[in-house]
């Protein structure tokens, strides 16, 4: 079955790989809780924590969860790979057999 | 020297070959192209013109190529991909007869072929139509009564009058209907076919000239028909068109001739239509078999051909090309031998001295063919030898001018200098990595994606540029680890110098802290490599970074700018004008170095002398801005500095630039009247004691020689001509533009900041407006926002901070290198080297035919 051009499944392998190496790398770095990225986090600033220790529970479980959604949405970019792979084997099965 | 470093020496050379070895020779340089050839018989028109009969010969067989390519073509024959890396050489004599006679055997097979097949298909065509006739018109006369059908064929054959019913059902108008019946002539028929799109006019046609007595019944085939000759469906109707009398049928006749009607015998009884439709079918069963076996034969022989084809069409180009070229040739007065003159790189005469002697030895002449170095004062061509990696860079320079012969070559520098400025502009590691794959990707695979030629305009010029990219590519992620940015984001590889010592209420009451450098909060030890990443989260993250990168792009630039005017010296000692630098780069360089060069070691002096722990004078409270300080040295104007800070850096600072900007101006005039004074006192008086002896030695030299040395004096006495006031008016022009220029030139460079700042910015941007959007989520099902926002940030990052901002970083690179480095030392006069090339000749051709 084949749904997708050549163009659009080459594009779909290329942006999966891409998405895989960074999505897992993210992940890796929210896991190891990298400071670069606490501003990505679902932290609002206009919340007063009122001791540090508040805050750092709060940051731990919002580190973790974006973690894990880093390596979900990865995994979800291994599935795009495997489809795009796919459809791009048919294309390019088809214009050898022309 | 390198051959990078200036264009190679060329020699203007006489080549005396054989007619005989000629071919061969001329063969064998195409292969190597390193020869230019000159056009001896310029007066000549095409035809006049030694070997025009073997260049028609090779027209011809360009002609039965093409014509041979079109029949593939026609026949949707699947032509191999030429291997393009293994092309033949040109034909030897023999293997043209061959070539010639293989063609002539070839086109003129094709062509019977084609011919019969047209004769059958028109035969088949003719058939197919009578087929459709006689099951057409079957039901037109099924449609009629059949007592009618009956009563017509009988009036047919006697004559005799027909019954009310049949003109009823034939002619329903009353008028019609009495006439008929009075006139009581014949009622005959005729049967054909005629094109779909002529029916209207047709029918039309056939009303008027019988005045509304002829019946037209019609049918229109469903599938189309084949035209034999050129093979394009053709869509037709068949007709039967009724009428009375033999003057009727005539004109009847002639319209269907008139409109390309073609008309069959169609008999009127049923029982014999049924018979000749048989006969029919069987015919057209038997031509169908006979047509498939020619389209077989012809499928076969097209497909032997196209092995060949694209070999016969190197062949053909190569040996077209080399009588083109032996055209440009003079024939000696004994006929003997063909003279020819060319433009040959020093290195490669050894090479051609060796091609001619084969050449001769190949076809057994007693005589050698051979060359003879001419002198001359002629400009030779520009050649700089390239290979597949400094291909790009010296197109880069070529597109702005070719260089002079045996100038200096900025290419060789431009390959390093052109990626590292991209990279300043370009700084991020992440983008940096991006553009590193591809080009990667291009220059691993270059073997095979340079096989298949793409038409792609945009992919061809990057698959060009493959090397360039890659080391712009390298130097973005050098300078991306540098200004520590990938995406925007920073990594802390060593730990960061800064730290926060308050406590912790201290932090959670208060949304910015300050950090002291002069406290513990900073380590006093810089980050390893680049800049630190804590001025990611920090407020003042830009202005830190403008005033670094700002200050970067001007050392950068004055770096630059000084290696160019130091590169002038170097065309002054090879072109033997020595007084250039006396009169020229040192008065440039003092000016460049006593103002601009002194703007940038004030900017060391400031980051090293100045710090936070220091007292009071060097602290950065009293640290001077360098800009204010240049502007008041150009002005010599003061500004009053803060309370107990010194306005100066060093003691004796004031002097100091006083006698620095002094002497800078006392450089404008030198530059301004030296050289012209210098021409006019010293050079023309020179020049005087010199010319009475030239002219004496012309006397005792040949002929030809004397052209030679005429030309000579010419371009001595045209450059005498120029007279004092022209010379006065050009360099005032060229001392105005370097004076201005530097100045222009030193701000020039601060797009290097402008664009490294807003490319980190946009990156920026884009992150915190899509990324984020898809990580701060508070459940798992952030995780395919995440997948659909990263999606779309990656096509943003691709479309907008790759292609469009590294155009335009690539752009600004360009001009850089064009205006501000180039300007100082590069002349760019001269003409490039054009050798007679076989591949591109076959280049050029196949541009053409696409």
């Amino acid at each position: 079955m084949k749904f997708c051009g050549p163009k659009l499944s080459l594009c779909g392998i290329i942006i999966s790989i891409w998405g895989i190496i960074q999505l897992v790398l993210m992940g890796f770095f929210y896991y190891i809780r990298s400071v670069a990225l606490i501003e990505d986090l679902n932290i609002s600033e206009e919340h007063k924590f009122t001791d540090p220790q508040e805050f750092y529970s709060t940051a731990d479980k919002m580190y973790s969860l974006n973690a894990y959604n880093c390596w979900i949405a990865a995994c979800l970019y291994i599935f795009t790979l495997v489809v795009s792979g796919h459809q791009f084997y048919m294309n390019n099965r088809n214009t050898m057999s022309l | 020297m390198g051959s990078m470093f200036r264009s190679e020496e060329m020699a203007l050379c006489q080549l005396f070959i054989q007619p005989e070895a000629a071919y061969a020779s001329v063969a064998t340089m195409g292969e190597a192209g390193v020869v230019q050839f000159r056009d001896l018989n310029s007066e000549m028109n095409v035809f006049q013109r030694k070997f025009v009969s073997e260049v028609r010969r090779c027209d011809e067989l360009e002609r039965k190529l093409r014509y041979i390519q079109a029949e593939v073509y026609k026949d949707h024959v699947h032509v191999p991909v030429p291997e393009s890396s293994v092309f033949p050489f040109a034909p030897n004599p023999r293997e043209i007869i061959n070539l010639e006679s293989q063609l002539e055997r070839t086109e003129s097979e094709i062509l019977e072929l084609s011919h019969n097949a047209v004769n059958l298909k028109s035969n088949y065509l003719e058939l197919t139509e009578l087929k459709h006739v006689l099951e057409k018109t079957h039901a037109f006369f099924e449609e009629l009564d059949m007592d009618f059908l009956d009563s017509f064929s009988f009036q047919q054959q006697d004559g005799a009058s027909g019954t009310d019913s049949l003109t009823k059902a034939l002619i329903s108008d009353e008028a019609l209907n009495s006439q008929s019946q009075v006139t009581r002539g014949r009622l005959g028929f005729v049967a054909g076919v005629v094109p779909r799109e002529r029916v209207p006019g047709f029918e039309r046609m056939l009303w008027r000239i019988s005045r509304g007595n002829v019946f037209l019944r019609r049918a229109e085939l469903e599938d189309s028909l084949e035209d034999p000759s050129t093979g394009n469906e053709i869509f037709k109707t068949v007709f039967v068109a009724f009428f009375q009398g033999e003057q009727l049928k005539s004109r009847v006749k002639k319209v269907c001739s008139g409109f390309h009607a073609s008309f069959y015998n169609c008999p009127s009884a049923h029982s014999e239509r049924q018979e000749m439709l048989k006969g029919v079918k069987t015919r057209l069963e038997d031509l169908n078999m006979v047509l498939n076996q020619t389209r077989d034969h012809r499928q076969r022989v097209l497909t032997t051909v196209t092995k060949d084809l694209h070999n016969w069409g190197v062949m053909v180009r190569k040996m077209k090309a080399i009588y083109h070229t032996l055209n440009l040739f003079n024939m000696d007065v004994t006929k003997k031998c063909l003279i020819g003159e060319c433009w040959i790189p020093i290195k490669d005469l050894a090479f051609i001295r060796h091609t001619l002697a084969e050449g001769s030895k190949a076809v057994g002449s007693s005589i050698p063919s051979f060359l003879n170095i001419i002198e001359t004062n002629e400009n030779p061509p520009t050649f700089n030898r390239t290979n597949r990696f400094t291909q790009g860079f010296q197109n880069l320079v070529d597109s702005y001018s070719v260089s002079g012969y045996r100038e200096v070559n900025p290419a060789l520098y431009t390959i390093i200098t052109f990626p590292f400025l991209f990279g300043v502009m370009f700084g991020d590691a992440g983008h940096g990595i991006i553009l590193t794959v591809f080009s990667a990707y291009m220059v691993i695979y270059e073997q095979q994606l340079s096989k298949t030629k793409s038409s792609n305009e945009i992919w061809n010029i990057f698959f060009g540029g493959r090397y360039i990219i890659l080391l712009m590519g390298l130097f973005s992620i050098y300078t991306g680890i540098i200004y520590n940015d990938v995406f925007s984001k920073s990594v802390n590889l060593f730990g960061s110098s800064w730290s926060i010592n308050e406590n912790p209420s201290y932090i959670i009451g208060n949304k910015s802290i300050t950090l002291d450098p002069a406290t513990k909060d900073y380590l006093q030890e810089p980050y390893p490599l680049g800049l630190d990443p804590v001025w990611q989260v920090a407020v003042n993250k830009i202005i830190f970074l403008n005033s670094y990168k700002m200050k970067l792009s001007i050392i950068f630039g004055v770096v630059h700018m000084m290696f160019g005017v130091v590169l002038s010296v170097v065309n002054h000692v090879h072109f033997n004008k020595k007084i250039n630098i006396i009169l020229q780069f040192i008065p440039q360089m003092l000016f460049l170095v006593l103002l601009f060069l002194y703007m940038v070691s004030l900017m060391f002096m400031k980051w090293i002398w100045y710090g936070p722990k220091n007292s009071l004078k060097t602290s950065p409270r009293c640290a001077p801005s360098v800009l204010i300080m240049f502007i008041n040295m150009m002005l010599f104007k003061h500004t009053k500095p803060f309370d107990g800070c010194d306005e100066y850096m060093f003691e004796g600072q004031d002097h100091l630039q006083k006698i620095f900007v002094i002497i800078a101006m006392l450089c404008i005039p030198v530059m301004l009247f030296g050289k012209p004074l210098y021409i006019i006192l010293y050079e023309r008086r020179h020049k005087k004691h010199t010319s009475d002896s030239c002219g004496e030695l012309n006397g005792s030299i040949e002929l030809k020689e004397t052209e030679l040395s005429g030309m000579l004096n010419n371009a001595i006495g045209h450059e005498e001509e120029e007279p004092a006031s022209e010379i006065f008016i050009h360099q005032s022009i060229e001392t105005i533009e370097y004076v201005l220029s530097t100045v222009s030139h030193t701000a020039s460079y601060l797009r290097l900041w402008a664009l490294s700042l807003a490319h980190a910015q946009l990156s920026e941007v884009l992150w915190n407006m899509v990324l984020r959007l898809g990580l701060t989520s508070e459940t798992h099902w952030g995780a395919i926002k995440l997948y659909i926002m990263f999606g779309v940030w990656s096509m943003f990052t691709l479309a907008i901070l790759v292609m469009m901002e590294g155009l335009s970083a690539f752009l600004h690179t360009l001009r850089l290198h064009w205006v501000e480095f180039m300007s100082k030392f590069y002349i760019g006069n001269g003409h490039a080297f054009q050798p007679f090339w076989f591949k591109h000749v076959l280049e050029n051709e196949e541009a053409v035919e696409d």
